[in-house]
């Protein structure tokens, strides 16, 4: 991300003879205006973001429940249990494996997609906003959907899967397979809204660049990796980073796929319950343990941070090592 | 534009694939809605509409566990003063990080890109210790206030109005007299009104799907989202999945005729936002 800051030197107000209460009130109003129209949002994020954020730590370090009176000081004691909680690192292998399992995939599927978008096509707005269509509908909604799509019974899956001769698989209890179908939910969801993103990338590649690959003798498989692709790389980044923060920490998906006594465990035996619902079992009904919760919540934070951080290293290696990224970088400087 | 590859009948083969698995779930989930509440046993799985949707409605709206008349009212006001909020406070500050001059501008518009990055949501638990406090849990403002600004408005005014609104016709109107104010309201608001535009659309529907807070906060069943209506109907103990995905269709409807209707510009809004991110 980088952001362009303009640097052009301030508005001088025109001068006047003598100094009158209005020129006065103009001064003021060039001088301390802005600072008022910033105001709200710095006020409002102070209040309702980051003071949350920092207060969750503070009651990390509390025995701190609804009901309790009183709320001592325990230091690292909630942390210490997390780590020994086995349902926690259940949690937290679920969350990793679903965020794999529909990642991967879906970045591949928006390239590939972005890919076939970028051509000379009728009806363009049209394919654009078939691919989108799923990004705008409520994630509630969708959730229940595929819960009954990927029903054990009577789920169109498995029907098909029938058709073709596959056994029904038990898309809600079996771990994998419930990993798999709130993947698919995800993907579902968000492989359109990165194609476009992608695609808005790729169409600021300059053409010739294609022209004199394809001079040089190189198909069109490898111009995309060798061209697209490592010149799409800010941009993947970018798609990384919003997945890992949106993908870790993955509510509404799991939380509705699953219906019927204790949803918020996703599953009989927890087989698809990311950490912010195992946040939310401890920290909202029906334990309303606030302390332990807060203590949830920041592993997660900190998960966030190393798993995002751990991607772009990846990335950063993966498209470093193409001698064309390089090359078709100094032609673009 | 003309050198772009030419499309051959293989690629529009893949997106038509693509298309139909987008559209599908959506075109379903109207199907079961119009259907009677047998249409969830049958094999093969009906693909067409059926007449029952008006009785479906009427049942919906009658049952007495999902409150799903309160819902779509509350989720409606709750959209809607959240998206006027966005827009004014992101105007106002986007065109004051872009055009006017200050000390700290650079160091405070990059707390605002960070802010971005933040995953906030992990602070629910404080957050609805607030709410108790402020005793408005249960209660609409409880999701509301929370929601009246946000990073990305003001980040994605402010990089439309650098381009969009003129520095020249501000001078003039200072010569003229203009208060900061009046340049705001007469000169910036309507050289923004396409992103802006772009800005209340996105901001609608992020607030109308939004789930976590909403199921944290509103814990009265008599006073839900339309999502939280939502949950109350799939979590049923008995499940008339036709009346379900009524609720679903209804709840999706607002959205879809949302984009249908400005589709383009959502899609000019988000590939904008990406190359200038």
């Amino acid at each position: 991300m980088s952001v362009q800051l303009d640097a052009r030197p301030p508005v001088v107000p025109a001068a006047t003879a003598r100094p009158t209460r209005a020129h006065r009130l103009s001064r003021f109003d060039t001088r301390y205006s802005p600072y008022l129209y910033i105001a709200p949002f710095f006020l409002l994020f102070a209040v309702f973001g980051v003071y949350p954020l920092v207060y969750t730590f503070w009651v990390s370090l509390h025995d701190w429940d609804l009901l309790g009176s009183d709320h001592p000081f325990v230091g690292a004691e909630n942390y210490t249990r997390l780590m020994a909680d086995a349902d926690f690192w259940h949690a937290v292998v679920n969350t990793l494996g679903i965020f794999v399992i529909s990642t991967v995939p879906q970045l591949l599927a928006a390239l590939w997609l972005a890919n076939l978008l970028n051509r000379s096509l009728r009806a363009r707005t049209g394919w654009r906003m078939a691919v989108l269509i799923p990004n705008v509908t409520s994630t509630a909604a969708v959730a229940i959907v595929f819960g009954v799509l990927f029903g054990r019974e009577f789920g169109m899956v498995n029907w098909l899967l029938d058709l073709v001769g596959i056994d029904a698989v038990n898309w809600k209890s079996d771990r994998f397979a419930s990993w798999v179908a709130i993947s698919a939910m995800v993907d579902w969801r968000w492989t359109g809204y990165n194609a476009l993103i992608f695609l808005a990338a790729m169409q600021a590649i300059p053409r010739d660049l294609y022209e004199s690959a394809a001079i040089d003798g190189a198909n069109r498989a490898r111009q995309f990796w060798s061209i697209t692709v490592p010149l799409l790389k800010p941009t993947i980044i970018f798609a990384v980073i919003i997945s890992t923060i949106g993908g870790l920490q993955l509510f509404t998906e799991p939380r509705l796929f699953h219906s019927g006594t204790n949803p918020i465990r996703g599953g009989p035996l927890r087989e698809s319950q990311t950490v912010t619902m195992y946040m939310f079992e401890n920290a909202f009904a029906p334990h309303y343990n606030f302390g332990y919760g807060s203590a949830v919540a920041w592993l997660l934070f900190a998960l966030i941070a190393v798993v995002a951080a751990v991607n772009v290293l990846i990335i950063r290696r993966l498209g470093g090592q193409t001698p064309g990224g390089r090359a078709a970088k100094g032609d673009l400087r | 534009m003309s050198r772009l590859w030419r499309a051959s009948p293989l690629t529009y083969g893949a997106l038509l694939a693509a298309a139909f698995l987008s559209i599908f779930p959506i075109y379903w989930m109207f199907v079961v809605a119009s259907r009677s509440s047998d249409a969830m046993g049958q094999v093969p799985p009906p693909v067409t509409p059926g007449g029952n949707l008006g009785a479906n409605i009427a049942r919906l709206f009658d049952n007495t566990d999902a409150y799903f008349l309160t819902g779509l009212i509350n989720s409606a006001i709750v959209s809607t003063v959240v998206t006027a909020s966005v827009v004014f406070f992101s105007t106002l500050a986007g065109f004051a990080f872009a055009k006017l001059r200050f000390r700290g501008r650079n160091a405070l518009l990059l707390v605002i890109i960070a802010t971005m990055m933040v995953p906030t949501q992990l602070g629910v638990i404080p957050l609805y210790m607030l709410m108790t406090k402020l005793n408005w849990n249960d209660r609409l403002p409880a999701v509301i206030v929370p929601a009246l600004v946000t990073g990305f408005g003001v980040f994605m005014m402010r990089q439309y109005a650098g381009q969009a609104v003129s520095t020249e016709l501000i001078e003039a109107a200072r010569v003229d007299g203009c208060g900061t104010a009046r340049i705001y309201w007469n000169v910036v608001l309507p050289a923004l009104r396409p992103a802006a535009a772009v800005l209340g659309l996105l901001t609608f529907m992020t607030t109308w799907n939004d789930f976590l807070w909403p199921y944290a906060v509103l814990n009265d069943p008599e006073n839900p989202t339309v999502q939280l209506s939502l949950r109350a109907l799939s979590d049923g103990y008995y499940q008339d999945m036709s009346q379900v995905f009524t609720g679903t269709a209804i709840a999706t409807l607002p959205l879809l005729l949302v984009f249908v209707l400005f589709g383009r510009q959502i899609i000019g809004g988000i590939m904008e936002g990406a190359v200038k991110a």
